[in-house]
């Protein structure tokens, strides 16, 4: 059974400046991967680069061993997404929303589908409310029913639990870790939470220049590199990634 | 091509509309404004001059066709527009639909609004103005598809250059049908034009149609052959279009266009 997402050799060149700069690695069904990295390291690039909305000047993605390149639309049926920055329409309802993007995802039973996802994400409530009107939260669970309408092979979440208060994130962090463990689905987490990343992920990469730095298990990597924390190491990462070189 | 994701453009379109009485009114009250102004301008004409020269099929009937055209093109236009308007490119671009697909719900979405424009513009003309389409005969379905074609292409093309020069330059898309119209012959014959605006003129479709129209209401032949000419050179129009959109396409997802949009939207 081939991996949810295997990412070799990529590269985004933007004129000279090499905003990723040969990254591989792969998500396994039923694995959360963390991709950490200050900011302007590659994390978005790289997410944007799988979702196929950026090309990439070199290397290849497979989701489920289908090529991204080859055959786009089979690939991105079993990939779906929630970012801070890829707010839905705010002028369709939740539902209006669900209903759009389910078609575009080819779900199929989408009434049900829908019903159920609403349940899950305590959205019933807000169901016929637009999307613009919610608070940043509730987007936020709109926003990730959205991304599990299609069940994705792959599930990409950038700073999912970024607007949400602790109990709701707690619970969000629970959703999808039962998402990932309990069906055939890998996620690709990007947060800038490390107690959150600690919590969630099965193996954290961390990017820097647009290349792989570490990798690995995020309760063991800090004290591999002489941290107390994720966080610390983070913060080396962000300052001094040559001390980490090697 | 799957029908479900040209389905879902249409269906957003369709949950706009209804969701909301200020979308609608626009779908007809500017048609129905000209068509009134226009209507009470022929029957003035007509009351003036001495020949009996009837104006509205002339005059009337133009503005119904010209209009119903730059409602064919800013059907897309408004429908692509919403993706801009509400930085959707990445959640739409990002899901399996192909640019084909799209592009096809964007047409659709035209069909739906453009044809209660025309309907609300027939009942205007015919009932307070008397315009009889059957002044037009068989050919007023010929008059229809050509413009219905040339607004599906420039349609396409304007929403092919916003998505490659950004938001602000959905202001550069809204004039298009006004500045094409001095060379389309709407209101005059082509021949009232100077020789170098009659060599732009026979590269719109449009004004095979406007000259065809002209010929019917002064009981002229009408030149069945420069309407085949017109319709062929509004295809070619749509398949240059849509070859336009797909490469401004490419070219965005080279360039990171699609995910800097809604990184930074309209303004």
């Amino acid at each position: 059974m081939p991996a949810a997402l295997t990412v070799t050799d990529l590269r985004k060149k933007y004129g000279e400046l090499a905003a990723v700069d040969g990254v591989s690695f792969e998500v396994a069904r039923n694995e959360i991967v963390g991709l950490l990295g200050p900011n302007g390291a590659g994390k978005t690039t790289t997410i944007n680069m799988i979702l196929g909305v950026l090309e990439p000047t070199s290397g290849s993605i497979q989701i489920e061993g289908l090529s991204l390149s080859e055959h786009r639309s089979q690939a991105l049926e079993r990939t779906n997404f929630a970012a801070v920055y890829a707010a839905l329409p705010g002028n369709l309802t939740v539902y209006q929303n669900l209903r759009v993007f389910g078609l575009l995802y080819g779900v199929k039973s989408l009434s049900s589908k829908i019903q159920g996802l609403l349940d899950q994400f305590d959205l019933r409530k807000l169901e016929n409310a637009k999307y613009g009107v919610l608070s940043s939260g509730e987007q936020t669970r709109v926003s990730l029913a959205k991304a599990m309408l299609n069940e994705p092979a792959l599930l990409l979440l950038d700073e999912p639990t970024a607007s949400l208060d602790p109990a709701t994130a707690h619970e969000v962090r629970a959703q999808i870790r039962e998402y990932a463990h309990q069906g055939a689905s890998g996620v690709l987490w990007t947060s800038h939470n490390m107690y959150e990343v600690e919590d969630v992920c099965d193996r954290v990469l961390f990017l820097s220049h647009g290349k792989i730095l570490l990798e690995g298990d995020p309760k063991a990597l800090p004290h591999e590199y002489g941290k107390a924390t994720l966080e610390e190491l983070f913060i080396t990462v962000a300052r001094e990634p040559l001390t980490l070189q090697g | 091509m799957h029908a479900n994701r040209t389905y879902a453009i249409l269906l957003r379109q369709f949950y706009l509309l209804s969701g909301n009485p200020a979308r609608i009114v626009p779908l007809f009250a500017w048609v129905a404004i000209d068509i009134i102004l226009w209507g009470f301008i022929t029957r003035y004409l007509n009351s003036i001059t001495a020949s009996g020269f009837n104006f509205v099929p002339a005059l009337l009937g133009a503005v119904l066709l010209w209009d119903f055209m730059v409602r064919v093109m800013q059907g897309i236009t408004t429908t692509f527009f919403e993706d801009v308007w509400t930085r959707n490119f990445l959640n739409v671009f990002a899901t399996p639909i192909s640019t084909s697909e799209y592009v096809m719900g964007l047409v659709l979405s035209s069909i739906a609004t453009s044809f209660v424009g025309l309907a609300v513009m027939i009942i205007l003309a015919s009932a307070v103005f008397g315009l009889s389409f059957l002044v037009y005969g068989v050919m007023l379905g010929a008059f229809l598809l050509v413009l219905f074609l040339q607004g599906i292409a420039l349609g396409i093309a304007g929403s092919a250059i916003v998505l490659r020069l950004g938001p602000l330059a959905e202001w550069l898309i809204w004039p298009i049908p006004a500045m094409l119209s001095p060379f389309t012959g709407v209101f005059y014959p082509l021949s009232t034009l100077p020789q170098w605006m009659r060599y732009c003129s026979r590269l719109l479709p449009a004004s095979y149609v406007f000259e065809g129209m002209r010929a019917v209401v002064t009981a002229h032949d009408v030149s069945v052959g420069n309407l085949v000419l017109g319709s062929g050179l509004a295809v070619l129009y749509i398949l240059l279009a849509g070859w336009f959109f797909g490469h401004i396409y490419r070219l965005a997802v080279r360039t990171g266009l699609i995910a800097r949009y809604s990184a930074e939207g309209p303004g």
